[in-house]
């Protein structure tokens, strides 16, 4: 038995918003991979629950009017990993999410979890902030829109007032047209394992392959929040796709992140890691492309 | 808790429809083990890391120490007395757990083998990275994983129709193809 003061099943999206309204203490569960874990630990333990995990019409991937990517926020990692939609547009989220704990964690675990938790260490949340992912979020008056970045405050806490919940994530075409992205975690196990880093690179190559026309990186675990890297970004975008601009995209890196010291590494080493990992994703990212470092 | 909570829960469980009438602070491994004496459904760290709660919902596996046992209402819910035939017949995949000594204390064994059993019902032919990958939620403390991976490859060959690729699987695991006896080209009797 979870020591659980009292369970609020939400028969809907308006329903949730206001039993959440109602019971201002309440933590939403979606899938539970996280609260219950909390639960058990005593973290959580004692408190009212809003469980949102039944209301099936927020699961699916689908391509909206204005041809987003839309991903229901109760969607399983596991489902976004097999997706075709995923597969063909956004392939590197689907290889991200992939990496989330072990198999049926990845059948549970959802992706609207996965960043309302507001965790820096969260596998999706490089990938979402490397594609510059829209945060669809429904209250008690109606949807509002966040930038995904706008949508994380600081380590734990996101943009969701009393009433809220998260219903999708979009990805605009704009963001995924013609893009390969390539995500590496770092951890000290396959599975089972917390990101120690992890970096997602995605890249839009010019008609001939041979310039950066876009290049976009994100990163989990290297600050209190997942972040961009915007000097890096500046420094190779219009450059030539050659080796000697990609060394220098990974140091540029360095300007732009803040790792911390932690048991899981130090951040001397987490440094060291950002460079590497930069390079190595966006040379992976560039074979996706169909694109050759010259 | 000042008020005891309960909520009527439909599933159904090993292919029989089935209601029950739960605390809803239980947890799905707390509903199967208790109410249903489902005991193959272990409880191992109740937090999702071991696997040995394992069961399948809506064919897919899932951690049940993680899961309220109220989010059963309206799902198709398998636990390794599921797999057995009319008679208590062994299935396929856990005679394998047999043959290849794959269980030691057994604590594991039924959540790796219902693991096994969504792998191999999806029919495909997956390469031993990805086996490793898609067993990877659970954990042993006595066998090592060899043994419970051979198990998996060779039902896995034997339900593709290779019968003699799946004898040929060695003791690391892989498709032993070398017709040669170990040190030929030390036997004077082996031609080189």
């Amino acid at each position: 038995m979870y020591d659980i003061k009292a369970l609020y099943e939400a028969e809907s999206v308006q329903d949730a918003c206001r039993l959440l309204t109602e019971h201002p203490e309440a933590q939403v569960i979606a899938g539970g991979s996280d609260v219950l874990v909390q639960v058990r630990e005593g973290k959580r333990a004692g408190k009212e629950l809003v469980s949102i995990y039944m209301l099936d019409e927020l699961r699916g991937i689908s391509i909206d009017k204005d041809e987003n990517v839309r991903i229901g926020s109760l969607t399983s990692f596991s489902n976004i990993t097999k997706n075709p939609i995923i597969q063909e547009k956004i392939g590197v989220l689907g290889e991200a999410v992939n990496m989330i704990g072990g198999p049926q964690v990845r059948a549970i675990g959802t992706i609207g979890g996965n960043t309302c938790n507001g965790v820096t260490s969260a596998d999706s949340a490089s990938t979402l902030h490397a594609w510059e992912a829209i945060i669809e979020i429904t209250g008690p008056d109606g949807v509002r829109y966040d930038k995904i970045k706008d949508f994380y405050i600081k380590a734990g806490t996101v943009d969701l007032n009393l009433g809220e919940i998260q219903t999708a994530i979009l990805i605009p075409k704009e963001s995924y047209e013609n893009c390969f992205g390539h995500y590496i975690k770092y951890g000290k196990r396959n599975a089972l394992e917390i990101a120690n880093i992890g970096c997602s690179v995605n890249v839009r190559l010019s008609k001939d392959k041979k310039t950066f026309d876009r290049v976009r990186i994100a990163y989990g675990v290297a600050g209190p929040v997942p972040m961009r890297a915007p000097s890096a970004e500046a420094f190779i975008n219009g450059k030539a796709v050659t080796e000697e601009n990609i060394e220098q995209f990974g140091k540029e890196v360095l300007n732009d992140i803040n790792p911390r010291e932690s048991w899981r590494g130090g951040k001397k080493f987490r440094e060291h890691m950002a460079v590497v990992m930069a390079q190595r994703a966006l040379r992976e990212s560039i074979r996706k492309a169909g694109g050759e470092v010259r | 808790m000042s008020e005891r909570q309960y909520k009527t829960v439909h599933f159904t469980l090993n292919g029989k429809p089935t209601e029950r009438n739960v605390d809803v602070r239980a947890s799905l491994t707390d509903m199967l083990r208790n109410d249903y004496r489902m005991t193959s459904v272990k409880k191992g760290c109740e937090v999702g890391e071991c696997g040995a709660c394992t069961v399948i919902i809506n064919g897919e596996a899932f951690d049940s120490c993680i899961y309220l046992a109220v989010w059963a209402e309206g799902k198709e819910i398998t636990t390794l007395e599921g797999l057995l035939g009319p008679n208590g017949e062994l299935s396929d995949i856990q005679e394998a757990f047999v043959e290849e000594t794959a269980i030691q204390c057994g604590f594991c064994s039924p959540g790796f083998i219902l693991s096994a059993w969504e792998i191999l019902n999806t029919g495909k032919e997956y390469t031993d990275d990805e086996l490793r990958k898609l067993l990877s939620g659970h954990l042993c403390r006595c066998t090592g994983y060899e043994n419970i991976f051979r198990a998996v490859k060779k039902t896995m060959l034997r339900r593709l129709g290779k019968y003699e690729e799946a004898e040929k699987v060695n003791d690391a695991g892989i498709v032993d193809t070398d017709e040669r006896k170990p040190f030929a080209s030390l036997d004077p009797t082996v031609q080189a």
